[in-house]
């Protein structure tokens, strides 16, 4: 299938990779492969954002690329915190799997 | 769009299935490792070379070496017993091809409104720094406080309580 725009094609792998870690975090069963899921989806996000930052009509205000900057530092931040709170889960259930994690099922 | 693109995308998204499939916990933080990379590769080829040195720096260097510390710290790295996916993994499948679909769709059916190839925008580090101390310095401000919280509260959480050890 023949894309016009580049912009298309990027927006499609970013789209895919979305989906691939959409799948990772609602189907795997240990905490941190689903932390690994978000971090695809946050970078397919920025994929986007850098995208549209090239193709846009202001490229010179620079945007999309500040966006992108700022995501990566909060996803840095994201990430430390999420890994800490499995470590800490793990400390007290002895298990990172989620579906022994029922304690607040009702 | 060129075999170089091809080539980057390929490895980017075999990455990221490599490390949603796998079984091995340890070989998904290395193929994420992987996709991380690629991701890079994609910025560097959309001519920011910023956000592709700081993916590399802060993905690649960073947040997978979290991940191994993590994976071993939880000794993930011991085969699971019962398999990889959660009970629910048709629901998980069936939202995630959802959602892929309604992107796609949305992508290819707009595509003709998209712009084609437009002269590489000539942006240097130096911009970056003065938009950053510049109109985004706020941001930059929150950022830099969220960075210090954030860093401390994971130190917090998995700080282990000697009082309260069972």
């Amino acid at each position: 299938m023949g894309v016009a725009s580049p912009l298309a094609a990027y927006l499609l792998v970013a789209a895919l990779l979305f989906a691939i870690g959409l799948a990772g975090a609602l189907t795997r069963r240990n905490a941190i492969l689903v932390l690994i899921g978000i971090e695809l989806m946050l970078n397919a996000a920025n994929l986007n954002f850098i995208a549209f930052w090239r193709y846009g009509p202001h490229p010179e205000a620079l945007t999309g690329m500040m966006f992108a900057i700022f995501s990566i530092a909060v996803a840095a931040a994201e990430a430390a915190v999420g890994l800490g709170l499995v470590i800490a889960i793990y400390r007290y259930a002895k298990t990172t799997d989620l579906d022994q994690m029922n304690r607040m099922k009702g | 769009m060129s075999v170089v693109f091809y080539g980057i995308a390929a490895l980017t998204v075999a990455g990221g299935l490599a490390a949603v499939l796998l079984k091995n916990t340890v070989h998904c933080a290395l193929a994420v490792a992987v996709a991380f990379a690629g991701l890079a590769l994609l910025f560097l080829s959309l001519d920011a070379q910023f956000v592709g040195f700081a993916q590399i720096l802060v993905y690649v260097g960073a947040v997978a070496i979290l991940i191994v510390f993590a994976i071993l710290l939880t000794r993930g790295a011991e085969p699971v017993t019962g398999g990889v996916f959660s009970k629910s993994w048709l629901v998980g499948l069936v939202i995630a091809a959802g959602v892929f679909a309604v992107l796609g769709w949305a992508v290819l059916q707009s595509a003709h409104a998209l712009p084609l190839v437009t002269a590489a925008p000539a942006v240097t580090v130096q911009d970056i720094g003065v938009a950053l101390v510049g109109r985004y310095v706020l941001p930059l401000e929150i950022v830099a406080l969220l960075l210090t919280a954030a860093t401390i509260g994971a130190v917090i959480v998995a700080l282990h309580e000697k009082e309260r050890t069972r």
